[in-house]
C-alpha cells in the first residue's frame, strides 16, 4: 500500500518539478527581456537627445537646429553637472545637504499630511453629521489651487522648514483625506454588523474593522501623495529658501543653466523612485491579507 | 416552556431606492422557547434574513414587538450569535484572529482569547489552518471559521442564516451533526434559516413556514423525532417522510406563488 502510494507520488511529482522549473525559466527570460527593453528605451531617448544636440547649430540662422543645447541642454552636460555637484558641491553647499533638506521637508509634509488626512477622513467617514456639515467647505478648499497657499505659509511661517512642510502637507492632506473618507464609506456593512454582534465597541470597530478595510484605499493614495509632497517641498522652496533642491533648480534657472535644472530634476526623480519602492514595501507588509495580484511564479 | 424569543405582530418596511415602500414582513408572530432548535423555511425573498436581523437588533421593526428573554430589543441583545448569509469573516485577520475576536471584544486578554480560539478551531476541524487568511481558505472552510467565531462566545441565542448551503452533502452532514452535538451541550436556542426542508426537519424541534413576501408565519410544525439524531440517516425514517410531506404541501404553495411572481416580474 505504502509502496504503491510512494510510487505513484514519484510518478506525479516528476512532471510537476519539470513544470516548476520550466515556469521559473520562462519567468527569468521574461524579466531579462523586460529589462533589456527598458535599457533600450533609455538609450534611444537619451542617445537621441544627445545626438540631436550634437548635430544642431542653433546660434546662427540657416543651420540645422533640432535640440537647442542652450535651452534643453544634453545628457552629457547633465551628467557632468551631477558629477561636479557630487565632487565639488553646489553654489549652495554640499549636494547631500540639499538632498537632505528637500527630503526632510518632503517626508515631514508627507507624514503630517497623511496622518491628518487619515484622521479627518475616518472621522468624517464615520460621522454622517460631521460629513454633511464640513462637506462643502472641504470641497471648496479642494477647489483652490493649493500650491498658492505656499505663498501664505512663506509669509506666515518664514523661510525655514516649517513653511515647506506645511505646503507639502496641505497637498498630501486632501488626497489622503478623500481616499480615507471613501474607504470608510465603502466598508462592507456585513463585516461591521458581524463585529458588532461579536461585541465590538465603537473604538474597536474603528481600529479593527473600519481602518483595516479603508487601508487599501489609503495606501493607494500614498503612492500619488508622495509625489505631491515633493511638489509641495520644491514649490515651497521656490517661494523662498536658502537650501534644498528646489532652491538649487531656482538658482540654475536664474543663471540660464539648463543642465543644472535637469540635474536637479534627475535627483528629484531618484528620490521619488526610492520612496515609491518604500511605499510598495509598506503596502505589501500592511496588506498581507489580500490575495496577491500577480504571483511571481505561476504553476 | 420559557420563551427566549418572541415576535408579536411584527411588520418591517423598507424604503426602496425609487422612493417607494416595500413591506418585507407583515404581522409576523413567532415564539421560540429557551433551548429550542427552530428552523425557518420559505421561498426566496420572503423575509427570513430580515426576521433574523430584527431579532439580532441590527434592524428595528417598523411595527410590533420583538422581545429577547422578555426584554424588548433595543440594540444588540446580550448573548446573541449570528452567522450571516453572506461571508462575514474579517479578511485582514487570520483564522486564529477571526475566531479570537469575540472573546477579545468581551474583555479577555489576547493570550487567553487565542487559547480559547485554538480550541474552537480544532472543534470545527480547522486545526493547522490557524495562520491562514480567509482568501486562502475554501468557501466551506470560511463557513466553519464563521461557525467557530459565533460559537466561541457561547451564545444563548444562535441565529444561523443558511450556514451550510455552500457545503457539499457529506461535509454538510458532518457539520450538521457537529452542530447538533454542540447545541445539545449548550442549551442555546437556535433559529436556523434554510431553503432545504430536509435539513430543516432533520435538525429542528419546530419548523416555521413563512409565506411568500410580505412574509408572515403560515404554519409551524412540531418535529417529534427522537434525539440524539444522525442527520445522514434520519431522513429515511417513515415518520420523517410523513412530516416532510405534510410540511411540503404547505411550503410548495408559497414557493409556487413566489416563483410565479418572479416570472411575471421578469417578463
Ligand atoms: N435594506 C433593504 N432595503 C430594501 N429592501 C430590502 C432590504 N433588505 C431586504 N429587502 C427586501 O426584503 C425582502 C426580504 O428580504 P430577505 O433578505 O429577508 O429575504 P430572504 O427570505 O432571506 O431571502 P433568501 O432566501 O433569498 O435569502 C426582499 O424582497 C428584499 O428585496
Ligand atoms: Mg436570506
Amino acid at each position: 500500500m505504502s509502496i504503491e502510494a510512494g510510487g505513484r507520488e514519484k510518478a506525479e511529482t516528476r512532471p510537476l518539478v519539470d513544470l516548476v522549473a520550466r515556469r521559473r525559466r520562462e519567468h527569468g527570460q521574461r524579466r531579462l527581456k523586460v529589462q533589456g527593453l527598458r535599457l533600450l528605451v533609455a538609450v534611444v531617448v537619451l542617445g537621441g537627445w544627445q545626438l540631436g544636440a550634437q548635430v544642431s547649430d542653433c546660434n546662427s540662422t540657416g543651420h540645422l537646429c533640432v535640440v537647442d543645447k542652450f535651452f534643453w541642454s544634453q545628457p552629457s552636460d547633465i551628467a557632468q553637472k551631477l558629477w561636479t555637484w557630487l565632487t565639488q558641491g553646489t553654489d549652495l553647499g554640499p549636494i547631500w545637504d540639499q538632498v537632505l533638506v528637500t527630503m526632510e521637508e518632503t517626508v515631514g509634509g508627507f507624514i503630517v499630511g497623511s496622518i491628518l488626512g487619515v484622521i479627518f477622513g475616518v472621522a468624517l467617514g464615520r460621522s454622517r453629521l460631521l460629513a454633511d456639515v464640513m462637506g462643502p467647505y472641504i470641497k471648496a478648499a479642494n477647489a483652490i489651487p493649493r500650491v498658492v497657499v505656499g505663498a501664505l505659509f512663506a509669509i506666515s511661517l518664514g523661510l525655514d522648514i516649517k513653511a515647506k512642510i506645511a505646503t507639502a502637507a496641505i497637498l498630501v492632506f486632501f488626497v489622503v483625506f478623500f481616499n480615507a473618507f471613501q474607504g470608510v464609506r465603502e466598508v462592507d456593512r456585513n463585516l461591521v454588523a458581524n463585529a458588532r454582534i461579536l461585541g465590538a465597541h465603537d473604538r474597536q470597530l474603528t481600529t479593527e474593522i473600519i481602518i483595516p478595510s479603508a487601508l487599501s484605499w489609503i495606501i493607494a493614495s500614498l503612492h500619488t501623495s508622495f509625489g505631491l509632497a515633493l511638489v509641495g517641498a520644491v514649490v515651497g522652496e521656490l517661494f523662498g529658501a536658502t537650501q534644498g533642491l528646489g532652491e538649487l533648480i531656482y538658482a540654475a534657472k536664474n543663471n540660464f543653466d539648463a543642465a543644472g535644472v535637469f540635474a536637479g530634476m534627475a535627483l528629484l526623480a531618484a528620490i521619488a523612485l526610492v520612496a515609491e519602492a518604500l511605499i510598495t514595501a509598506l503596502e505589501d507588509r500592511l496588506i498581507r491579507w489580500r490575495p496577491p495580484v500577480t504571483t511571481e511564479t505561476r504553476i | 416552556m420559557q420563551p427566549a424569543i418572541e415576535l408579536r405582530g411584527v411588520t418591517k418596511r423598507f424604503l426602496t431606492p425609487s422612493g417607494g415602500v416595500y413591506t418585507a414582513l407583515r404581522e409576523l408572530d413567532m415564539t421560540i422557547g429557551v433551548g429550542e432548535f427552530c428552523a425557518v423555511v420559505g421561498p426566496t425573498g420572503c423575509g427570513k434574513s430580515t426576521t433574523l436581523a430584527l431579532i439580532s437588533g441590527l434592524e428595528p421593526a417598523s411595527e410590533g414587538e420583538v422581545d429577547v428573554f422578555n426584554n424588548p430589543v433595543k440594540g444588540i441583545p446580550d448573548g446573541i450569535g449570528y452567522m450571516f448569509q453572506a461571508d462575514a469573516v474579517f479578511p485582514w485577520k487570520t483564522v486564529l484572529e477571526n475566531v479570537a475576536a469575540g472573546p477579545r471584544y468581551h474583555g479577555l486578554s489576547s493570550r487567553d482569547a487565542r487559547d480559547r480560539a485554538r480550541d474552537w478551531i480544532a472543534r470545527v476541524g480547522l486545526a493547522g489552518f490557524e495562520d491562514r487568511y480567509p482568501y486562502q481558505l475554501s468557501g466551506g472552510m470560511r463557513k466553519r471559521v464563521a461557525l467557530a467565531q459565533s460559537l466561541i462566545n457561547e451564545p444563548r441565542i444562535l441565529l444561523m442564516d443558511e450556514p451550510f448551503s455552500a457545503l457539499d452533502v457529506q461535509t454538510r452532514s458532518l457539520m450538521e451533526n457537529e452542530l447538533l452535538g454542540l447545541w445539545a451541550a449548550s442549551s442555546a436556542s437556535v433559529v436556523f434559516v434554510t431553503h432545504d426542508l430536509e435539513e430543516a426537519i432533520s435538525l429542528s424541534d419546530r419548523v416555521f413556514v413563512i409565506t411568500a413576501g410580505p412574509g408572515t408565519v403560515k404554519s409551524n410544525y412540531k418535529v417529534d423525532l427522537p434525539r440524539p439524531r444522525n442527520v445522514a440517516e434520519i431522513r429515511f425514517q417513515p415518520h420523517f417522510i410523513e412530516i416532510y410531506e405534510e410540511i411540503w404541501k404547505d411550503l410548495k404553495d408559497e414557493v409556487l406563488v413566489s416563483y410565479e411572481r418572479q416570472k411575471r416580474g421578469a417578463a
